[in-house]
């Protein structure tokens, strides 16, 4: 195959979207209740609430010549699956997820863990995770690539 | 700066196929995509130029030129086209979106003469797309 030449002079990127489904309660145990009504409002009903979550996942690398790829697709949604998807779908992120015992799994805090879990990636670089938790809220989150946010 | 986004949408068929592999090692790699007779899709392509906004006329660009550039680049060329037969560009590579993506971008960049291609996106399904920009640009992490 030709090779996959002027790779030096541009940055590829690649993109997928992945779902899951699941519940959160807002509640910081070392507040008030009326502190933690105050700050979270509905989202800290006692019972939790649902969202269906689209995570967007972006790695960036180099475009191998044989494959025409960054990273083969199946060993990344294989990847996702396990670290991501399996443990978080259908489940109650402060009851089921043990990060979140202690940690408020505000969507933000979810956006770092999810970069957290999936830096390890072996065969390409993990460049930021971008969360959707309505289709009006979305967060990012680039380690220490913040640079990345420019885009 | 500020950033402007066109978006147009094309339609093709492509295989992936790489004569260097084996017929069994091409359907382990490639899997559905290596159906010998192509398989197609609806690709979104979202294009950003950056630029300061012309005093005059208030535009980074003056987006007819933008939409002819992108009919004559990339419609025209590869729009109802069978990708890996039609292409030249795309000769000798496997039409990943990663490579298609790459290639619009060889493909606009020298034509664009206001302002400056920030990013090319290419949508392949709603849920998988390849981004391009410049490397060492500001912004990028390279």
């Amino acid at each position: 195959m030709a090779p996959a030449s002027q790779n030096g002079a541009i940055k590829v990127e690649l993109g997928r979207r992945y779902r899951f489904a699941a519940s959160h309660r807002l509640h910081n145990s070392g507040l008030s209740e009326e502190e933690n009504c105050r700050i979270y409002g509905k989202c800290n009903n006692p019972y939790g609430h649902g969202h269906n979550y689209v995570v967007e996942v972006i790695v960036s690398g180099q475009v191998d010549p044989a494959t025409g790829m960054i990273a083969n697709l199946a060993e990344l949604d294989g990847f996702v699956e396990r670290e991501v998807l399996e443990p978080f779908d259908h489940k109650s992120l402060n009851e089921d997820v043990a990060q979140f015992r202690e940690l408020v799994p505000t969507t933000e805090n979810l956006c770092i863990e999810i970069f957290r879990r999936l830096k390890t990636f072996s065969k390409a670089k993990l460049e930021r995770v971008r969360i959707q938790e309505t289709s009006n809220n979305s967060f990012e989150y680039a380690g220490d690539n913040a640079e990345g946010f420019e885009r | 700066m500020v950033l402007l986004t066109r978006k147009i949408e094309f339609a093709a068929s492509h295989l992936y196929n790489n004569p260097a592999l084996s017929p069994e090692e091409n359907r382990r790699v490639f899997g559905k995509c290596n159906n010998p007779h192509g398989h197609g899709h609806n690709y979104p392509l979202e294009v950003t130029v950056a630029g300061e906004p012309d005093p005059v006329t208030g535009m980074v660009l003056d987006l007819k030129d933008l939409k002819d550039i992108l009919e004559r680049e990339v419609m025209q060329r590869m729009d109802h086209r069978f990708l890996n037969y039609e292409v030249p560009e795309l000769a000798g590579q496997i039409p990943t979106c990663e490579n298609i993506a790459r290639v619009i971008w060889q493909l606009l960049d020298p034509k664009i003469k206001q302002g400056k291609l920030h990013r090319v996106r290419l949508y392949e399904t709603p849920d998988l797309f390849a981004d391009c920009y410049r490397n060492g640009a500001e912004g990028t992490n390279a």
